[in-house]
């Protein structure tokens, strides 16, 4: 692959950084990356991906796009209200760079369809607001060998980190069961500051292109956290948990379930 | 005793040994029923926590489940 005359223009600012270069861009074009979740999250990750020229982004939600979304999820504009998210964020993708190939999912993940969806990508990322799928997500990913990022977002903080899968603990090494259902407060019920998921959205982005690129350190081995009422990072470095339940050196989990207790009826489809 | 706890520098009044379950309601966390507990870089589990000690000097972290990102 040549890039053409177009988009040696249209990456020129990609091409200028010795990190990336013609070659770099190539290799950002022939990605493939999975956005699970096109919401807050998602949204942040999905236009930069785009933006970027990563050539394949798959993007799965089954959700409609709700007018109490737009606070935030910024891929949405006000006529898209009632419309599948997937897509309008395919629209708005597609809008900023045509050269992006993007595959909808409007379907929830789930234990039977996960597996498959995230086979033909190089890199998945969570941007989901649930721990069935968030379990769901790390399961997949450690059992199917698939580096990934993890987001959660909650009123005023964030957190996240990558998982490459054998290299890396995973978020079962810190967080070995989902809580259950109900426990934590979801962003629905406790409220979320609108820009939260624009920093840790692109954080995991970035996490994507460097992936993709092969350059830098990923965000492995460590939990950021982000508090943006103390407008503070932090890094809590942690070790492969020998306990963990997925990729510890007595696994108890070695094939995919859905994490029932943990799922809200939202996640059920209704 | 000075632990780090979450980055900060945190100083406990205990008489005799403290467990990691103690500490809990000692600095009052939050989420007592889930939090992950790292002592000194290492993931405990929920059952050792009373049979954990924690030690002058020691690194504590508390991680809560965060799990917004969509709706």
């Amino acid at each position: 692959m040549k890039l053409t005359e177009d988009q040696i223009n249209r990456y020129s600012r990609h091409i200028l950084l010795k990190e990336v270069g013609g070659k770099g861009q190539k290799k950002l074009l022939e990605g493939k990356v999975l956005i699970i979740g096109a919401g807050g999250l998602g949204s942040p990750i999905a236009l930069y991906l785009a933006a970027a020229g990563v050539g394949t982004i798959g993007i799965a939600d089954a959700d409609d796009v709700d007018v109490t979304n737009l606070q935030r999820q910024v891929i949405h504009f006000t006529p898209d209200v009632g419309k599948p998210k997937v897509i309008s964020a395919k629209e708005k993708m597609q809008a900023i760079n045509p050269d992006v190939e993007v595959r909808t999912y409007q379907e929830w993940v789930s234990a039977a369809n996960i597996a498959d969806m995230i086979a033909d990508y190089d890199f998945v990322i969570d941007g989901t607001d649930n721990f069935a799928a968030k379990f769901l997500i790390n399961d997949a990913c450690v059992l199917g060998g698939k580096p990934y990022s993890h987001g959660g977002i909650l009123q005023f903080d964030g957190q996240t980190m990558t998982v490459a899968p054998g290299q890396s603990p995973c978020y079962r090494c810190i967080f070995p069961e989902p809580p259950p259902k109900d426990a934590i407060p979801s962003c629905s019920q406790a409220g979320v500051i609108g820009v939260l998921p624009g920093v840790l959205g692109t954080i995991q982005a970035t996490e994507a292109i460097k992936y993709l690129l092969g350059q830098g350190d990923l965000l492995t081995g460590r939990l950021l956290t982000y508090s943006a009422l103390r407008m503070r990072f932090r890094e809590i470095p942690f070790r492969k948990n020998p306990k963990c339940p997925i990729c510890g050196e007595h696994p108890t989990i070695t094939t995919l379930k859905d994490e029932l207790d943990a799922m809200t009826v939202c996640d059920l489809g209704h | 005793m000075n632990l780090t706890v979450n980055g900060k520098s945190a100083t406990i009044e205990a008489q005799g040994n403290v467990s990691v379950l103690q500490l809990l309601d000692l600095l009052n966390v939050s989420q007592k029923e889930y939090v992950t507990v790292e002592l000194n870089g290492d993931i405990l589990d929920r059952e050792s926590f009373a049979a954990s000690p924690v030690q002058d000097g020691d690194t504590v972290e508390f991680l809560y489940f965060m799990g917004g990102g969509a709706l």
